[in-house]
């Protein structure tokens, strides 16, 4: 039998198949089209398979695995983003920044509701499987476009350069959609997760 | 002195480019005095490494740690 460690470093269909699920997710969130998001994972399993030979085994299975699907999800992203316009960023922003103008005074210091909270040791909260389901819900509920622009930044870890040159948006553009979108997360998860007995979203 | 919203787009930004020295400079003074904002800093860095983190996952063994 094989030990877990030696499997972990084999391109198997069991070693690809035990990553689906984060494959999935990391896949779904970003294309917010769980049809599409199937068949690119399975794509990517297919490949990884197909390739498994050039598996150098210099990094893990799963960083090797999961570049192959970066890279199909930035091809999905490009090909997507083409079809969107300046404007639409605009649109999409109108409401989260008067909802962000209101945590202000006219002085644009916190309001006293409005002041960020001490989330405590948050990092508890990362290994508890509730807290990613409230977690996603937040990501999904950001406008499109703008989430998009925010899964570039800090799923596909691109800089802002490459996003404003791929999406064709000026480098403030960018700036400004990127606050918006952590603000947008911080303030569901804030409510939703942070605060004990919050209303649902 | 830095108002609380501009500090909020200080604290996002720094984490797309390097802050120049004086950005740096007001963000660091303003954060001396100001609670809210080192939350809202420390609530950003929260996110970014949650992500980058991700949920614990089925197949993260022991083993391969």
């Amino acid at each position: 039998m094989t030990s877990p460690a030696s499997l972990a470093h084999t391109v198997t269909p069991e070693t690809l198949a035990a990553m689906r699920t984060d494959m999935l997710r990391f896949a779904t969130l970003q294309l917010r089209d769980s049809h599409l998001a199937e068949d690119m994972v399975q794509d990517t399993m297919i490949t990884a398979l197909a390739k498994a030979d050039q598996f150098a085994g210099r990094s893990s299975v799963k960083t090797w695995v999961f570049t192959i699907l970066r890279n199909n999800v930035i091809d999905a992203i490009k090909l997507r983003a083409r079809t969107v316009n300046a404007g639409d960023y605009v649109a999409e922003g109108e409401s989260m920044d008067s909802a962000f103008d209101a945590l202000f005074k006219a002085n644009e210091h916190w309001t006293p509701a409005a002041r960020p909270t001490d989330w405590g040791d948050p990092e508890d909260a990362l290994r508890e499987q509730q807290f990613w389901t409230v977690f996603d819900a937040c990501l999904n509920r950001l406008p499109e476009n703008t989430a998009r622009v925010f899964m570039m930044r800090e799923f596909l870890e691109l800089d802002s350069h490459e996003i404003c040159h791929t999406l064709s948006i000026s480098m403030t553009n960018c700036h400004v959609i990127l606050h918006r979108a952590r603000n947008g997360l911080r303030r569901c998860l804030e409510a939703n997760w942070f605060t004990e007995g919050a209303p649902a979203c | 002195m830095l108002s609380c919203k501009e500090v909020s787009y200080l604290i996002s930004e720094e984490q797309d480019r390097d802050l120049g020295i004086v950005e740096r400079m007001q963000l660091e003074l303003h954060l001396a005095m100001c609670k809210g904002c080192t939350n809202l800093r420390k609530q950003m860095s929260f996110l970014r490494g949650a992500i980058r983190r991700g949920p614990p996952s089925d197949d993260d063994t022991p083993a391969d740690r």
